[in-house]
């Protein structure tokens, strides 16, 4: 085991996924000599070479439009999208072309092409490096889109993400690039759960506490102050966004009666909406109150002075799971 | 040559600038660029009958009700045969969704395009297979492809493989075909931008896209730019040849404009009467692809006239074939619409699927699938 910071983590992760597989490609913006504006593919293409991290020029939808093209030769690229706001112009290439190639011909194409996107706020940041893009990508049939939470999961989730034959969008928790965790980067990815499955983070009894990316840590540190006043939270790391791991969240729930989705996105046509109908008609006898959802206001992202308004911390989390108590 | 149209005036560019190796009068010229002595001509002129007659058949189709559109092709034979026909075995071709003529030279059975129009599926061709991509429908978006595509094919290091991407004078304003310029410039792709300029975006005249000759939007990406006479099949042939070679020698990439005319409407669901005049379209009949190849083969003796015959009487076959099983084309079953979403599994879908199934099953057996 070794302790490495989540930005460390994934970039291990490339590293072996590079290795392991000579098709392997990355490519975007600062991602060669630079290493990446958080420094997540730092070191690789000196070790790989110009041909494999590939500094593009500087256009999203030419980035996936592109590793699009590379993927139909037998390439599996994985793209960086430098800010999760600097994907919109890529948007086509990622809804119409990558989502659905493999629909339109039929299962006779597939595009293993994996976009990494830091996502969300809270690094006191300029308007559009902040956001949580997630839904869209989860509304779009033919993507897988993940996030990983810490360094062991991110050092996992890249490898295996780069090794499924459909386009996942990854997404990073940009404000725990620098959270340290143990990673055993002897282990290989097929021993770890699968790329779909949800994880338990922490085990409790009275409410499930359902959240995905940055708020991993805020959901558990809400968890863990919870549980001095004698209130046991079950914390799960989504992991997949689309597919939702159901099993899992309606196993918790069943049992715990209660349940709060937190997230930083909008809640309005959030995550938590979808998750919030599919428990409602699957545990709807189980359930002691309404799933609640807590995460950003309908609003564009704000100011960063305000930001610690608009993202839902430990307080703003508690006081959610203290209302599902008020049923 | 100046051609008045309803809004606008059509400039026809000089001879200066517009490679053209067959006149629409049918006189052969010569272009020290591009020698040609071992073109099959019969072979070209053979392929624009075929596909001018499976579009026939296709608008009919469309009119009987038997496709939901069809997007023709009529006028841009020469362009589309002379390019494909330039491409080698292993080159990739990446087309818009009215490449039929490209589709017939890379061996896609013409009845696998109608199903597409039909509503049968998005695409059924293998595109590994024929070297011949699937459709895209939109605009530009696929110059990206086929430039990444030919990035690959220089990390393979596979000298004898080039790339060919086809798009038309409204998708030069996308900010997709540009970026492919940029791409294919800066990285040296090997991949030829096959730009067929049919003078109507729908709607919208040429010089709603630019204010300079297509071809010339290449000099400031730093690749060169070519027009060719996109109704003359051989300068098509030899310019692309031309072009697909010094990508293969890692020359990288060149933008063919290739100056031609939709004679059609954009699509069944279109009414070109509304934007332009009857005027325009007489005088582009005038330098019609395949007739100006027919007068030469007749002039310099190469073909009898029962050699015509033959064409047409194998071009009344295909029609009918394609006729035929486009009427009996079976739609496919209900459930066939959950199939090759994903390749791995997804536990939501499948959910989907299974409560579709054992709806449709509650109308009895057999009553949806």
């Amino acid at each position: 085991m070794t302790k490495l910071t989540l930005s460390r983590g994934l970039n291990e992760g490339l590293r072996r996924a590079l290795e392991a597989d000579p098709k392997v490609l990355i490519m975007g913006e600062d991602v060669g000599k630079l290493g990446g504006v958080f420094r997540v593919t730092d070191g690789l293409q000196k070790d790989f070479g110009e041909h494999r991290v590939v500094d593009t020029p500087l256009a999203e939808s030419g980035i996936v439009g592109t590793a699009i093209g590379l993927a139909l030769r037998g390439y599996r690229p994985v793209c960086e999208i430098q800010f999760d706001g600097f994907v919109f112009p890529a948007t086509d290439q990622i809804v119409s072309q990558l989502a659905k190639m493999r629909y339109r011909s039929r299962g006779q194409v597939s595009l293993p092409v994996v976009i990494r996107i830091p996502f969300g706020g809270g690094i006191g940041a300029v308007e559009h490096h902040s956001e949580s893009p997630e839904v869209f990508f989860a509304h779009t049939a033919g993507l897988r889109v993940v996030a990983c939470a810490d360094a062991a999961e991110a050092f996992t989730m890249i490898q295996q993400a780069i090794a499924s034959d459909d386009p996942v969008i990854f997404f990073e928790p940009k404000r725990r690039y620098w959270d340290k965790a143990e990673v055993d980067t002897a282990a290989g990815p097929d021993s770890a759960p699968p790329l779909e499955a949800a994880r338990v983070v922490l085990p409790g009894d009275d409410v499930t506490l359902l959240t995905y990316g940055p708020l991993v840590r805020t959901c558990s540190e809400a968890a863990l102050a919870a549980r001095t006043e004698g209130r046991s939270i079950e914390v799960i790391d989504l992991r997949s966004l689309s597919p939702l791991d159901m099993d899992t969240i309606t196993g918790s729930v069943s049992r715990t009666g209660r349940c709060v989705v937190a997230h930083e996105a909008p809640v309005y046509a959030g995550l938590g909406a979808e998750i919030a109908a599919r428990i409602t008609e699957q545990c709807f006898y189980h359930l002691e109150a309404p799933v609640l959802r807590v995460g950003g206001f309908a609003t564009p992202y704000p100011p960063s002075r305000l930001e610690e308004h608009f993202l839902p911390d430990l307080d703003r989390v508690l006081d959610a799971v203290d209302r599902t108590f008020a049923y | 040559m100046t051609v008045e149209t309803g809004v606008v005036t059509t400039v026809v560019p000089q001879d200066t600038e517009l490679i053209q190796l067959l006149t629409p009068e049918g006189e052969r010229t010569g272009h020290p660029d591009y020698p040609l002595d071992d073109v099959d001509l019969k072979g070209l002129y053979r392929d624009m009958v075929l596909v001018r007659r499976i579009d026939t058949e296709a608008i009919s189709l469309q009119r009987q009700g038997e496709l939901g559109i069809w997007a023709s092709l009529l006028g841009q034979e020469a362009a589309q045969i002379g390019s494909g026909r330039a491409l080698s075995p292993k080159d990739m071709a990446f087309p818009t969704y009215r490449e039929h003529g490209v589709a017939w030279c890379r061996g896609v059975d013409p009845v696998k395009l109608l199903e597409l129009y039909r509503g049968v599926s998005h695409g059924g061709w293998n595109p590994e297979e024929h070297k011949f991509q699937l459709y895209t429908i939109v605009i530009g978006a696929q110059t990206l492809h086929a430039t990444g595509y030919a990035m690959g094919i220089q990390r393979d290091g596979a000298d004898d493989e080039a790339v060919i991407v086809y798009f038309g004078d409204g998708a030069t304003s996308q900010g997709d075909v540009n970026e492919a310029f940029i791409w294919a410039s800066v990285f040296n792709a090997p991949v030829v931008f096959f730009c067929q300029n049919n003078q109507w975006a729908i709607s919208e005249p040429l010089e709603r896209q630019s204010r300079i000759p297509l071809y010339q939007r290449a000099r400031g990406f730093g690749f060169p730019g070519v027009r060719v006479d996109g109704n003359d099949v051989l300068a098509c042939y030899a310019v692309t040849r031309k072009a697909l070679r010094a990508a293969r020698e890692g020359q990288g990439p060149t933008l063919i404009e290739a100056f031609t005319y939709r004679m059609g409407a954009h699509t069944t669901t279109d009414d070109p009467t509304r934007y332009r005049l009857a005027s325009e379209l007489e005088t582009w009949k005038l330098r019609d692809p395949i007739e100006r190849v027919k007068s030469y083969l007749i002039r310099s003796g190469q073909a009898e006239p029962s050699f015509f015959d033959e064409i047409d009487a194998e071009a009344k076959r295909v029609g009918g074939r394609v006729r035929e099983a486009c009427r009996t084309m079976p739609d496919p079953a209900p459930m066939a619409l959950f199939d090759h979403v994903y390749a791995g599994q997804n536990r939501i879908l499948a959910g989907e699927r299974q409560r579709y199934a054992e709806y449709l099953d509650s109308f009895g057996e057999g009553a949806g699938r």
